[in-house]
């Protein structure tokens, strides 16, 4: 055990795991974060705390997870390179794990340019690799990045992100295998709705034996309506939207209700693909459609392991 | 080569309107090269404000002159006749050549009418690219030569990001994505395995990050 958190326990012991997203609210109401742990306690085993996400300033990962495990659910806090440089992150890393933080997901992250403050200056002082590598000399070999040791280390379960409908194709399985050289020990997928690529992907990661050195959870989300989908396929980067999901939500005479019928199609048909061993459920503020979500895939109860 | 683009008419005017007599100071290497310094240019500002300032009763003289590069002392310091009459340098320089009046001539307001951009070159008739950022520390020889710090929208340089599609970087379809570029001058040159490599973090004291830089060469000193 790395770090002992309840979704590495989950993962190593065998069982298929569901990780959800929480988004931090645009303001400092802790009871908006309450009220999104209350709906998800118990149908997911930890949860991402996303870090500005699309570069829009919300309250910050770190604080927004200790709200979360004072509910009693387990954060997964997201790190990401956009807006601290390597000073600022492992300060807010130490923060973290003093404040009991177990789960780490560690990204580049969006470009300011995509949020609300596109006159921000960016950082990128490291890459997600070279986050993942950091953190993982901290807890592994009680490291600063500069070298110097410390007393007490911070003991992370390593996450990190993929996207198998991102180019090169080729080179994105080649920088999925260096972020588990660095030490990502979990991995969670951008949103696949492109089944059928997605399973091209999972099948360089099986050749190159990435599935054994890693868990990698699918990542899957309900979409509301067609509009919705057109936006994805059209507008949000690194998305892949097949035509016939737009189609299908067209079509519904309850497209939320087709969303979610959707996403469970999709679980079904990735958990089926070989190597995947669990799923990341991203509702955004759509947070109540996961418990449907867990229970209509099969997946409760989820397991408790001490 | 430096790579800069005239500010807006509207801004030149307001940054001189304080000024009388304005000497407008072109230079004729890079910014000269990229169309934003030079005879022609220096001329055609030169008359445009002479315009506006008759038309908005302002008093004065402006005058033109060009040198072939403003940041370095000697050519600088051969414009000293013109400068004395005036109160206002209004430099066609970049950001270099600025500074270069502003240290010379000390008593004078020297005043920027071009946004110095960056390092990079033409890539076709009427467009610049950016392609260096001067971080002190090349790495070109790892990456096909192009330039991950300088190309890459977020600097990675174990890319590319989850944004990458079709060539284009998340930040805008008309950048090319670096890292695709790199993908594929790696792929040509048959060293892809270079890719496999983990690039661990970058040491930035050699960039602008360690301070405002200087190079000293023992070689040429007197
Ligand atoms: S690696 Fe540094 S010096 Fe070399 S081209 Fe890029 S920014 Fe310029
Ligand atoms: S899309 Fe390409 S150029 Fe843009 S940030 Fe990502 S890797 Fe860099």
């Amino acid at each position: 055990m790395k770090s002992g958190s309840n979704l590495e326990k989950v993962l190593s012991s065998g069982h298929f795991a569901v990780t959800a997203e929480l988004g931090p609210p645009k303001s400092c109401d802790p009871e908006v974060v309450e009220k999104k742990a209350e709906i998800l306690k118990g149908f997911a085993d930890a949860v991402n705390i996303t870090d500005n996400q699309t570069a829009i300033v919300r309250t910050s990962s770190i604080a927004t997870g200790v709200i979360v495990a004072r509910k009693g659910l387990e954060p997964v806090v997201q790190m990401t390179c956009r807006d601290r440089n390597r000073i600022a992150i492992q300060s807010d890393l130490l923060g973290a794990a003093a404040l009991g933080i177990k789960n780490l997901l560690c990204l580049t992250g969006d470009h300011q340019s995509c949020g609300n403050h596109p006159q921000a200056r960016g950082v990128f002082d490291l890459d997600a690799i070279q986050l993942i590598d950091m953190v993982r000399r901290m807890r592994d070999e009680k490291k600063f990045q500069c070298g110097e040791e410390m007393s007490v280390e911070p003991r992370f379960f390593i996450g990190a992100a993929a996207n198998p409908f991102a180019d090169p194709f080729e080179f994105q399985v080649i920088r999925l295998a260096k972020k588990v050289t660095a030490g990502a020990e979990f991995i969670q997928t951008q949103l696949i709705y492109n089944v059928e690529k997605f399973a091209r992907w999972m099948k360089m990661v099986r050749e190159m034996g990435l599935h054994e050195k890693t868990y990698i959870l699918a990542g899957v989300g309900p979409i509301k309506s067609a509009g919705a989908a057109r936006y994805m396929k059209n507008k949000v980067a690194g998305m892949d939207v097949p035509g016939e999901i737009v189609e299908r939500l067209q079509a519904a005479s309850d497209p939320k209700a087709e969303g979610i019928k959707l996403c469970l199609d999709i679980i079904e048909q990735v958990r089926a693909i070989e190597g995947v061993a669990g799923i990341h459920i991203m509702a955004i503020e759509w947070e109540s459609a996961v418990p449907e979500i867990a229970e209509r895939a099969g997946l409760l109860p989820r397991p408790q392991i001490d | 080569m430096i790579i800069a683009d005239r500010k807006p008419f509207e801004e030149i005017k307001e940054l001189t309107s304080k000024a009388k007599n304005i000497l407008i100071a072109g230079c004729d290497s890079c910014v000269a090269v990229c169309l934003a310094s030079g005879e022609k240019e220096v001329a055609v500002l030169a008359s445009e404000l002479r315009m506006q300032r008759k038309m908005d009763g302002l008093e004065g003289e402006i005058e033109e002159i060009v040198n072939v590069r403003q940041c370095e002392n000697e050519y600088v310091d051969a414009m000293r006749d013109k400068v004395e009459k005036a109160d206002l340098i209004l430099s066609m320089a970049c950001g270099v050549g600025v500074q270069t009046l502003a240290e010379r001539f000390p008593d004078k307001l020297a005043y920027p009418a071009l946004n110095t951009k960056f390092m990079g070159r033409p890539v076709e008739p009427g467009v610049w690219k950016e392609n260096c950022e001067g971080c002190g520390h090349c790495i070109l020889h790892l990456t096909g030569g192009i330039c991950p710090v300088a190309r890459c929208s977020k600097s990675m340089l174990n890319g590319p990001c989850g944004g990458s599609q079709g060539g284009k970087c998340e930040v805008d379809p008309e950048i090319d994505c670096g890292w695709q570029l790199i993908y594929d001058r790696l792929s040509r040159l048959g060293q892809l395995d270079a890719l496999v490599e983990i690039m661990l973090s970058k040491d930035w004291s050699t960039s602008w990050s360690g301070g405002p830089r200087r190079v000293i060469k023992e070689s040429a000193g007197v």
